[in-house]
């Protein structure tokens, strides 16, 4: 078993070293980097709570139009620092599938959200106010 | 051991070096695995954004029961956040000590990554704990089973994410720093900051604004 990685044969014979080696290297993994996006997730994760826990907008549609923001963008640094999206990883096969993952999120959400909204309004019971009014 | 491990080696990359032998050598083949792993993530992103779905749906039926704004207390889940972020960190330092070659390192930063996890689950199932102790477990209303379903469902992949870290430390620790042990780390990686990008929309669609109600 721990002849595994001084087997010549193993590691020269199907040159999956050099290969990964490579792959590691065209992800440009640096301390740097995760540093960079670590401070930037602390700031952007602390500022939704703050706004939240200090209630500094009076209006909570304003406080949770702002947070949403403040996730995007959070979720935008963790994909560029943390997963190290790039278009160009893989031939661009993990960018296409990120995309078309993301447009199935939009419409699943919004799609349910929409919906459910209307059929809920749309399905109340009458009020006894409107019942007295119906023909 | 050492048969099937070549044997996995040739099938990850036994048809891209089938087409290597008529290549310049310019062109380094695609590495199928992370792709793949990818490709499930983007599967599991699908999972969550119907629980996510789902909750925006259900989260305000309250069923005459306790509102998010009762229930959640958001100094823990600042500390479950941090946690998690903190995790997120100390994974990417196992893997640049991984590519430095420096095995001891890397188990320490790994170890590191399972104990924040393991405090973020623990966080997490004291909350759950209490909120069933008061009698608002996930029967309660549509609001707390879409919220337990969703919260728990992500506390699941943490928990499976660490016996995946625990299994891989088994790994590196026998086999060393070997290419497949290597390609299994990027592959968590991949998982663990996912996790907590997932993390990102629980804390802010749930927590903040449901403390906002």
């Amino acid at each position: 078993m721990s002849a595994l990685d001084t087997d010549p044969a193993y590691a020269a014979g199907h040159g999956n070293e050099d290969e990964l080696d490579h792959d590691h290297d065209t992800l440009h993994i640096t301390v740097g980097g995760y540093v960079t996006g670590f401070v930037l997730s602390v700031i952007l994760t602390a500022i939704p709570f703050w706004l939240v826990m200090a209630k500094i907008f009076a209006n909570p549609t304003v406080t949770t139009f702002v947070i949403l923001g403040f996730a995007i963008v959070q979720i935008y640094v963790h994909m560029v620092f943390f997963l190290h999206m790039t278009s160009k990883a893989e031939g661009g096969w993990t960018w296409m599938s990120l995309i078309f993952a993301l447009v199935l999120v939009v419409i699943t959400l919004s799609g349910s959200l929409w919906v459910m909204y209307h059929l809920k309004t749309n399905m109340m019971l009458p009020s006894p106010e409107q019942m007295r009014n119906m023909p | 051991m050492s048969d099937s491990t070549a044997t996995v080696a040739l099938g990850a990359a036994g048809e891209a070096q089938a087409l290597r032998f008529y290549d310049s050598g310019g062109h380094h083949p695609e590495n199928g695995t992370l792709l793949g792993f990818w490709l499930y993530l983007m599967s599991d992103c699908l999972v969550f954004a119907s629980l996510f779905a789902t909750y925006g749906v259900l989260g305000r039926n309250y069923a005459g029961g306790p509102s998010g704004a009762d229930l959640f207390a958001l100094p823990l889940v600042a500390v479950n956040t941090s946690l998690l972020l903190l995790s997120s960190i100390t994974y990417g330092f196992a893997v640049i000590e991984m590519q430095r070659k420096r095995q001891g390192a890397t188990l320490a930063w790994l170890a590191l990554t399972g104990l924040l996890g393991a405090g973020f689950v623990g966080i997490e199932l004291h909350e759950f704990a209490n909120l069933i102790h008061e009698g608002n477990g996930p029967q309660r209303s549509a609001f707390l089973s879409s919220f337990f379903t969703l919260v728990g469902t992500h506390g699941l992949h943490v928990t499976f994410g660490i016996v995946w870290l625990l299994a891989l430390m088994a790994q590196v620790a026998t086999h060393g720093l070997i290419a497949a042990n290597r390609r299994r780390l990027m592959c968590l990686s991949m998982f663990w900051h996912f996790l907590d990008v997932i993390w990102i929309g629980v804390f802010t669609f749930v927590y903040l604004m449901g403390a906002l109600r």
